[in-house]
């Protein structure tokens, strides 16, 4: 398979008052055509700043982004705004994400208005296609989004996203300010997408069935680090970091007979700002020695299940 | 395909006329703002229509008819020159109501491009923008248009000078606090993304998002710029006479303040009914601005 988009050691610092915030520290990915990578991880972690920064939305302090194996890092002006068509991102409010003094039919026309290579007739019909194919009744053109429910909001944003025809499309968070019974629907139509136009995903989420539903590819990511990455079915059937495992086990069990056991993670995720070298979950873990508080390396355990943890083979 | 076409049809009628006449039919549910819009309205014809309207010249002077009560002859009486009152705050009118909408225009036109670059760029550009608008809010409002317009001699234009810059940072201030408010929203973001230039984001985002609050402002703006060129003229400072500026007429009948009321009462009547008129609908407005509260 092709890599589509591919992330080397992408940096992504903020300077705050009070020292430099590593949102997103020396991340490595590859993302091939036509599949969904997974990004898990706790509030304020890094997920939602790698998504953004991967699309051009924030700008990357260090490290390279591929788009289909071309340097895109640094691209400007003409060449950017092509990249951009390329990538494209689904918010997670929508709310806050669709403006709300225009109409539904505005919003979707926006980005092929802007883009300047289409006529008006073109347009009309672009239009109304994408709103048929994203589920949108055609009565519901000239209605703004405060009239809207949730669910069909995000189906505006999910529409507006694909109007210039990307191969990425960076989910961040779609569903979790949606009722669970929507979350499905969204869900499976971005699924539907996926198989008709052979969209590529990054899904950012903190909520773990929702990515075990959807993802080929999962990474786990801890205060701006990938600390696991493997496919999907791997990382539920055997978790290896320390992390992952409390994640995984902080899923409600249906099973009464057979309950999860619990970890409970004590303490508070350490502070962003000038982290200290070795691994960042060391503070929170209970089998950190003395060997965690060095600087750590991914290591590939088995085919395609990459960890970040020194104790991985004592565990 | 007919019934396409005819639904393109409506749907093309519907977005031709959208955000204006949503706005107008919103106001029409309030009766104040109705009742405000009426006045001001019918005020701006009589005013426009002054000179086929007046049944005497401003400037007639019947010395035979001093400071006469309002009778069918004069419906407001006449002044210490025996000028009609009814004419003169009629023609007043012009200049007054001119004075308010034009320094407004001035002063919301500027301000708020101003307030735009600074509300979208922020950091340093807007920093020497906010520094400089402190400057002329650092002093008081009537200071300030009474210290320009003795810098430019009185007159017509020269007030309006003096008080569009005196309603600079109100407009632009208000217009930079929204916009900041909006910059930092997805939809914003989501602009971006799809490849908005910085214009458009501007222009077709971020203003029509932050404007309502300007709108109402510069309605009510008119009317406190229509009391500040009667309070110049008061002072004579601003219009001179002989032109029959409402704040000029009350200023000449101060004196007779006792014997012949009506001579105040007129032209302050005239100011105060403006006043209440544009404020109605401001307050119309600033409700049917607001998209969440329609229907």
């Amino acid at each position: 398979m092709e890599p589509i988009v591919e992330v080397k050691g992408l940096k992504k610092y903020f300077t705050t008052p009070r020292g430099v915030l590593h949102a997103v520290d020396d991340v490595n990915l590859t993302i091939e055509r036509g599949k969904t990578l997974g990004v898990v991880g706790e509030s304020g972690c890094g997920k939602s700043t790698l998504g953004r920064t991967i699309i051009h939305l924030l700008e990357s302090t260090e490290g390279q982004i591929f788009l289909n194996g071309k340097d895109v890092t640094h691209v400007k002006g003409k060449a950017l705004r092509e990249v951009r068509e390329k990538m494209q991102i689904i918010f997670q409010d929508p709310y806050s994400s669709l403006d709300p003094r225009k109409s539904i039919d505005a919003i979707i026309r926006e980005p092929l208005v802007v883009s300047k290579r289409y006529k008006k007739n073109e347009i009309d019909q672009a239009t109304e296609e994408l709103m048929e194919f994203v589920g949108i009744d055609s009565r519901l053109r000239m209605s703004y989004p405060h009239e809207l429910d949730g669910g069909r909001r995000q189906r505006v944003g999910i529409a507006r996203a694909l109007a210039l025809n990307p191969d990425f499309v960076v989910c961040d968070e779609p569903v979790s300010a949606l009722d669970v019974s929507i979350q499905a629907q969204v869900l499976n139509l971005l699924k539907k997408l996926q198989q008709q136009k052979g969209l590529t995903y990054l899904f950012v989420t903190h909520d773990m069935s929702v990515v075990r539903h959807i993802s080929d590819e999962i990474c786990v990511m801890y205060l701006g680090q990938v600390v696991e990455k493997c496919p999907s079915r791997e990382l539920f059937r055997n978790p290896l970091h320390p992390y992952t495992r409390a994640l995984l086990s902080a899923i409600p069990s249906v099973d009464i007979h057979n309950p999860n056991k619990r970890e409970i993670l004590h303490g508070e995720i350490t502070s962003p700002i000038d982290p200290k070298p070795g691994c960042r979950f060391a503070s929170r873990c209970r089998f950190a020695t003395d060997k965690c508080r060095e600087p750590q390396k991914q290591e590939e355990v088995s085919t395609g299940h990459f960890v970040t943890c020194c104790r991985v083979h004592e565990l | 395909m007919a019934e396409t076409a005819a639904r393109a049809k409506t749907v093309q009628k519907r977005k031709s006329n959208s955000e204006f006449a949503r706005i107008m039919h919103q106001m029409s549910k309030n009766k104040l703002a109705m009742a405000g819009l009426t006045i001001f309205l019918i005020e701006l014809a009589a005013v426009l229509l002054a000179p086929v309207i007046i049944p005497y010249d401003y400037t007639l002077m019947d010395m035979t008819a001093i400071q006469q009560g309002p009778s069918m002859k004069h419906i407001f009486g006449t002044d210490e020159l025996g000028r009609d009152i009814f004419s003169r705050v009629l023609y007043g009118g012009r200049y007054s109501i001119t004075m308010g909408l034009v320094s407004v225009m001035i002063s919301t036109t500027v301000g708020m491009s101003i307030g735009a670059v600074a509300g979208y760029f922020g950091g340093r550009v807007d920093n020497i923008i906010m520094r400089s608008l402190d400057i002329i809010q650092s002093l008081p409002a009537m200071l300030l248009t009474i210290v320009i317009s003795a810098a430019l001699g009185s007159g017509y234009l020269n007030t309006i000078l003096a008080l569009s810059v005196n309603g600079l940072p109100a407009s632009a201030r208000m217009l930079r606090a929204n916009m900041m408010k909006e910059r930092d929203s997805e939809y914003i973001e989501a602009a971006v993304s799809i490849n908005c230039s910085r214009f458009r984001i501007i222009a077709s985002h971020l203003i029509p998002n932050s404007l309502s609050a300007n709108i109402v402002q510069a309605t009510m703006a008119v009317a406190n710029m229509i009391v500040m060129a009667a309070s110049l003229s008061f002072i004579g400072l601003g219009v001179q006479p002989p032109i029959p500026e409402w704040g000029a007429m009350l200023s000449g009948a101060r004196q007779f303040i006792r014997q012949c009321p009506h001579m105040v009462i007129a032209p302050g009547g005239a100011i105060a009914v403006t006043i209440l008129a544009l404020n109605l609908m401001g307050d119309g407005l600033r409700d049917a601005l607001d998209p969440k509260l329609k229907r």
